[in-house]
């Protein structure tokens, strides 16, 4: 259900090309979409999954058991069912695919609930120390798509 | 302090590495359940509902017999109590749990039981405004709602009322905070699911003051409200304000037909 809405999500945004704003405005990394995908780097950097894992699990940062489920991840408790398990997800999107959702869900499916974890403007009444910051820093978002990447079937 | 984080872990939920999808079909909620609309009873433990339903070990009555007491008590420059003026609030309050907020006519604003408190206290007892989770406010607030005890939510929408409900729900379906998310996301369109060690309830209103085991006490609709937006990191509003008001008539009207549960137990 939820892979669909992704998809139906994608046509009406096929062919978009969307730039971010300026790094110094908002606090977020500039990147460019093609293919409803973040083909390059953040940082021009690799990321390290190692890293990746901690922001991943971090419930002030990634925080993103509170809403997938991973099996490989059954140490850990409380994984939620808000979004789809992430197993295996790294065989079903490419790697820019999976960057652009970790960024901003919202450039493939408007009415997701998932938080964009790079962004900075445009948002509502943000509490004032998060005001003009994103939720994970490019790096972070790297790091963690490099753990993502391990995800695989 | 640790709310920073998106959710809290459960306070003593089990642990529970991966869990299954819910099936809801096989329970039969009674009263809780109208339609699709489900109190957050429904959504509750069985132990917390136990608490709830017994009223001895209900914490939340020690506030409405707390509230029952200061019903009779003169306080302010009027010389009058609550009872002064209302009498026996079995007879006289009896369905002010189910219709509240109501637009009132004489200030032109949509008013709730505890902002009409205050305006009591104010204009006729000439006593001082209570804070909002004090309490004293949460007792008398807890005690009135309680003489509406099972009877169905019905709020009124048209009239006054018309243009407070749409800014409700404009209020309801908006995005905020750095975590941009609205109420809608959390408890329309995840309803059900668990977020962390939280199962999502529908977010109803209908149990409010509900005491909360976390807390070890009871709290408004509006410091839940508040709590829903720091959540998702956006700046809450106060409570009292209008634009709290006007989300709590779309909350309570989208409980329409549930009982109301005054005092709530929920985690
Ligand atoms: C508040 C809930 C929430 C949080 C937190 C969250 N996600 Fe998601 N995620 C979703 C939902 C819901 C979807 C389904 C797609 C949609 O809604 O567009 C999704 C989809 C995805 C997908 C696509 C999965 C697939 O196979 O189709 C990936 C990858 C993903 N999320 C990664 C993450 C990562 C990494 C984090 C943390 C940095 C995270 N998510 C945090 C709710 C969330
Ligand atoms: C990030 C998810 C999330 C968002 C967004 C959210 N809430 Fe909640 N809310 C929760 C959780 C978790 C609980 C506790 C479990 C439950 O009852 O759903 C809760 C509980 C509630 C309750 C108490 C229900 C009861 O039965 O005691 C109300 C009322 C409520 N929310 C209203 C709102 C309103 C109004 C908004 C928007 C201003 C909102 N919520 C936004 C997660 C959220």
């Amino acid at each position: 259900m939820n892979t669909r809405r992704i998809a139906l999500g994608g046509i009406a945004l096929a062919g978009l090309v969307a730039f971010a704003a300026s790094a110094t405005l908002s606090g977020a990394a500039e990147y460019k979409v093609e293919d409803e995908a973040i083909k390059a780097s953040l940082t021009g950097k690799a990321g390290d999954a190692g890293n990746g894992k901690k922001v991943f699990l971090n419930r002030k940062k990634g925080n993103c058991l509170a809403c997938h489920v991973v099996a490989s991840l059954k140490d850990q408790p409380f994984h939620g069912q808000v979004g789809p398990p992430l197993d295996g997800t790294a065989s079903r999107w490419k790697e820019g695919e999976l960057r652009l959702r970790i960024v901003n869900s919202k450039i493939v499916n408007k009415d997701t609930i998932m938080p964009a974890f790079h962004r900075a403007e445009g948002l509502h009444r943000v509490l004032k120390k998060f005001k003009g910051k994103t939720v994970l820093s490019a790096q972070e978002v790297e790091d963690v798509l490099a753990y993502v990447m391990t995800m695989k079937e | 302090m640790k709310r920073k984080a998106l959710v809290l872990a459960g306070v003593g939920a089990a642990a529970l590495a991966v869990p299954s999808v819910m099936t809801f079909a096989a329970e039969d909620f009674g009263k809780y359940q109208v339609g699709d609309t489900r109190s957050g009873y429904t959504f509750a433990k069985v132990e917390t509902r136990a608490i709830q339903d017994d009223d001895f070990e209900n914490p939340g009555m020690l506030w409405v017999e707390h509230g029952e007491e200061v019903w009779e008590t003169v306080d302010g420059k009027a010389g009058k109590s609550c009872k002064s003026c209302h009498a026996d609030a079995s007879d006289t309050m009896k369905n002010v749990g189910s219709t509240y907020p109501v637009f009132a006519k004489d200030i032109g604003k949509l008013e709730n039981v505890e902002n009409r408190i205050n305006r009591c206290r104010t204009d006729n007892m000439k006593a001082k405004p209570w804070k909002y989770d004090s309490r004293d406010m949460l007792g008398v607030v807890s005690y009135v709602k309680r003489q509406s005890f099972g009877q169905p939510m019905n709020v009124k929408i048209d009239g006054g009322a018309a243009s407070w409900f749409k800014k409700g729900e404009e209020f309801y379906n908006q995005r905020r905070g750095q975590l941009d998310m609205a109420c809608k996301h959390c408890h329309v369109d995840n309803a059900g699911n668990m977020i962390r060690a939280n199962t999502l309830s529908q977010g109803q209103g209908n149990g409010f003051p509900t005491y909360r085991l976390k807390w070890q006490k009871p709290g408004s609709l509006h410091r839940r409200f508040r709590g829903c937006n720091k959540q998702v990191r956006a700046k809450p509003y106060k409570t009292g304000t209008d634009e709290y008001l006007a989300l709590e008539l779309y909350v309570m009207w989208r409980g329409q037909g549930l009982p109301v549960e005054t005092p709530a137990v929920r985690n």
